[in-house]
């Protein structure tokens, strides 16, 4: 029997080991359209202690590792470009702790976003964490990982701000600690120690296998409601996002765009989510969002929608399970999406470039674009249907997406979580000595280059 | 055939279908007893794909991965793409097209070639289909129910007591029903959902030209398996009825035909698949329970609509692809009855009852909690 299938073995358990084809055929691949590459074994651990062991294997044998969470980047980031160890972390999906007065989550790598809303619902009625619109297959690591957003970026930031403590497996196969959990019993924050969790977020676990991630949960509030601002004119979308973002009063922030049906065709669409304890509070909020839009509807440049029941309650879903459906627009199984972050200004600028590539590769399109902050940046998605039937479609997409990585860069702007083709054109344009600087700390830190390699690689 | 082939591609992988409506745990068995994600609905849908384009050959742990659904539809209930309904279609397509080229396992060829030969999956001998059965009337015209006892209630030992148990209920009600005792065949359910499709059509046509012969009215299944196929998948035979025994259970309890005392329990129900999610019968053996003065019923996280399946279905209470592990399916339904605190676990399907009977040893939980078919806790209950 294979030595490194053996030992895989007996880390795991023979259930939760394979080298068959089927296994690595599905592991070779995101929904995406990146091309596959298989890895060698696919093995799923339940504890820190069998993590360690894994990677431990991994850097004494020179094999690569790449950590699997719920596969749903569509960048293609946890593809095993070099083959090796595909890790797949769902098994360990508890969670750890709940502090209610300090209001921190501990959970274990392979959490789910769906089961951690689930919990809190049951558990903690409260409290809540920030959702992101990404299927409740995702898990919470992948999400801080990748810099991902949520229902709550809008008041507090990218979700890789709300990070609390980490545990981490270093690829030399040391258990680490980050933030108040190493010092203390507590995970209540990343400060007052130096800011170690930036060696692990954004990095795609090319620096280290996360295990255990402290979070910050928020007050739930027992009234949600939407309100949709439309809009024909792309260059009103900064100002009337620094209004709202202004009041303080919002719970998240979306712009919306589609061609089909045609109802939606050329109009953008603000959806304002907003929160309160009582009616009287949700009625505040809502005449403030009114009274800052008042110029707009005055002028008659835009107007709130009359929303029927069965739309409200689509846009109050967590997750919106409308981001998957747009796959089946084409009845084809796919779409791909980039959705750099830019500054607000460029939303106009932006919006232009998707329709232009649009139409040039004769493609649809859906657009969503997530406020991030008071109005301190936005994630602007490309976002392309593709039919996996289609051969032609799926070249056509791909060109798409190269140009809208351009494009994204050349309007100031940064691709999230970039593909492979991304990431170099990212490289080409970053500061010699800040790709110096992550050369050096990759090499500090695998230094046998084990963890998921062709990602974040300068050469 | 064609059409699922050219519709299988539009799966995301979105994984929506591993969990139930709220998403409190993993909710596909399959999956869940394996954890790889071939085992998902997703998986399993995008290799049939990559199959069909030969990018995968046939192999025994591809045949393993696609028989291993267990066809509890909770896939179909929480995709949430407009193709949902066809999902379990496109899987027993693919299964099909496996069976037409002898691509299965020695455990299904098995399965269907005793069902084919002996009219029931262990290959027993057919004479003995109505041992159970001692002082149960067969079937005459004139009466008002047939009884379909299927193939676990005729052949397995707590089967039996399930279908005893329903049988002494109707006689002592005054219901007028009757068997088919050696000469009743099996109803087919599993052997559509494997994808056998000629043995089903051969099965089905026996069975409605039995109910023809017969002039029956009013078929009473004691499996949730058999009412589905038969309601669902049979050609539509006039006015022919179909209820599940928990149907005409309740039927007779408010028409005052069983009069119920006191038992004190607590209990929980597990609703059986082909039962809830196939056929929406989900208040029935509810309003069953809270008729029976003393019983106390506290419900598992999971339940009706977002039900965990007890592994058994397609075959699997036979062929066992989801065993030999603490995380077979029926092992954690037993754990999550268990932790409700309720002694007994009542379940409405002979399968059900077979898989968490052994769950219930596998976990050490004898004496702690008992299984009970909906039948036999209403007989207990009898004034």
């Amino acid at each position: 029997m294979d030595s490194i299938y053996k030992s895989l073995a007996e880390i795991v358990g023979e259930d939760y080991v394979s080298n068959k084809k089927e296994e690595l055929y599905i592991y070779s691949q995101d929904p995406g359209m990146m091309e596959p590459h298989e890895p060698d074994y696919v093995v799923m651990p339940k504890t820190t202690e069998e993590v360690q062991k894994i990677v431990k294997l991994a850097n004494e044998e020179k094999i690569p590792i790449v950590p699997v969470g719920g596969s749903m980047s569509l960048s293609g980031l946890v593809i095993p470009h070099r083959g090796g160890i595909a890790l797949d972390l769902k098994r360990m999906d508890r969670v750890l702790e709940v502090n209610e007065k300090s209001r921190y989550v501990v959970v274990e790598g392979g959490m789910t976003q769906g089961k951690l809303k689930a919990y809190l619902e049951r558990r903690h009625p409260d409290l809540r964490h920030s959702m992101p619109d990404s299927p409740p297959s995702s898990t919470v690591v992948g999400n801080i990982v990748i810099h991902g957003q949520g229902r709550l970026t809008q008041q507090y930031g990218f979700n890789s701000d709300m990070v609390t403590g980490l545990e981490v497996i270093l690829p030399t196969g040391e258990v680490c600690k980050i933030g108040t959990c190493s010092v203390s019993p507590y995970w209540f924050a990343l400060a007052p120690l130096p800011d170690l969790a930036g060696l692990f977020l954004g990095w795609f676990g090319t620096t280290g296998v996360i295990t255990k991630l402290g979070l910050k949960l928020y007050p739930k509030k027992k009234i949600r409601d939407v309100e949709v601002f439309v809009v024909e004119d792309p260059n009103l979308v900064p100002d009337i996002i620094y209004r709202l973002t202004h009041t303080e009063m919002t719970e998240d922030i979306v712009v919306g765009a589609q061609p089909y049906p045609l109802i939606f065709k050329d109009i953008l669409s603000i959806i304002i989510l907003i929160t309160g304890d009582s009616e009287e509070e949700v009625e505040f909020k809502r005449r403030m969002i009114w009274d800052v839009l008042r110029t707009y509807i005055d002028s008659k440049e835009g107007g709130f929608s009359m929303l029927p029941p069965d739309m409200k309650k689509m846009l109050l879903k967590m997750p919106s399970a409308d981001t998957i459906r747009f796959a089946d627009v084409m009845k084809g199984g796919g779409f791909e999406y980039s959705g750099p972050i830019i500054p607000v200004e460029k939303f106009p600028e932006a919006y232009k470039k998707l329709l232009e590539l649009s139409s040039k590769y004769g493609i649809t399109f859906g657009h969503s674009g997530r406020v991030i902050g008071r109005s301190h940046c936005m994630m602007f998605s490309f976002g392309y249907p593709f039919n996996r039937a289609d051969p032609d479609n799926i070249e056509r997409t791909k060109k798409a997406l190269h140009d809208t990585n351009v494009a994204s860069l050349d309007i100031g702007g940064v691709p999230w979580k970039p593909e492979v083709p991304a990431q170099k054109m990212i490289i080409e344009r970053m500061d010699k000595n800040t790709l110096e600087l992550m050369k050096r700390i990759k090499k500090l830190l695998d230094p046998n280059g084990i963890m998921n390699p062709g990602n974040w690689e300068a050469e | 055939m064609q059409a699922y082939a050219q519709q299988i591609h539009r799966c995301f992988r979105c994984g929506y279908c591993k969990f139930p409506s709220d998403f409190t745990e993993i909710n596909c068995p399959s999956y869940s007893r394996f954890r790889f994600e071939t085992y998902s609905t997703g998986g399993r849908l995008w290799l049939i794909w990559a199959w069909l384009k030969k990018e995968i050959e046939w192999s025994e742990h591809f045949a393993e991965i696609v028989f291993s659904c267990a066809t509890c539809r909770n896939c179909v209930e929480t995709c949430p793409m407009k193709f949902s309904d066809d999902i379990v279609d496109w899987i027993v397509a693919a299964r099909s097209d496996m069976v037409e080229k002898g691509l299965i396992l020695p455990q299904i060829r098995d399965f269907l070639n005793n069902i084919s030969k002996h009219g029931n999956p262990w290959g027993t001998a057919r004479s003995k289909r109505d041992a159970w059965a001692e002082g149960i009337r067969r079937y005459k015209l004139g009466d008002e129910y047939f009884f379909h006892v299927g193939c676990v209630g005729s052949y397995e030992e707590r089967g039996q007591r399930m279908a005893r148990n329903f049988a002494e209920l109707l006689h002592n009600a005054g219901v007028s029903f009757g068997i088919l005792g050696a000469e009743e065949d099996c109803d087919g359910n599993e052997v559509y959902m494997l994808g056998e499709m000629g043995l089903f059509q051969e099965l089905a046509k026996k069975n409605t030209q039995k109910f023809k012969e017969l002039d029956v009215k009013k078929v009473v299944t004691l499996s949730p398996h058999a009412y589905n196929s038969m309601k669902n998948k049979y050609p539509r035979l006039g006015d022919l009825e179909v209820f599940h025994y928990t149907q005409l259970l309740l039927e007779m309890i408010q028409q005052g035909k069983i009069t119920l005392s006191k038992l004190k329990a607590r209990v929980t129900y597990h609703d059986p698949c082909f039962l809830g999610r196939y056929n929406s019968v989900y208040d029935a053996p509810r309003e069953i329970l809270k008729s029976i003065p003393g019983i106390k019923l506290v419900e598992m996280e999971r339940t009706r609509e977002n039900s965990f399946c007890c592994g058994g279905g397609s075959g699997n209470f036979v062929t066992d692809l989801l065993g030999g592990s603490k995380e077979n399916p029926s092992r954690i339904r037993v754990r999550e009855a268990h932790e409700t605190g309720a002694e007994i676990l009542v379940v409405a399907c002979p399968s059900c009852m077979i898989m968490f009977d052994d769950a219930v040893k596998d976990e050490g939980l004898e004496g702690e909690l008992t299984v009970k078919d909906i039948a036999g806790l209403v007989k207990e209950s009898l004034v």
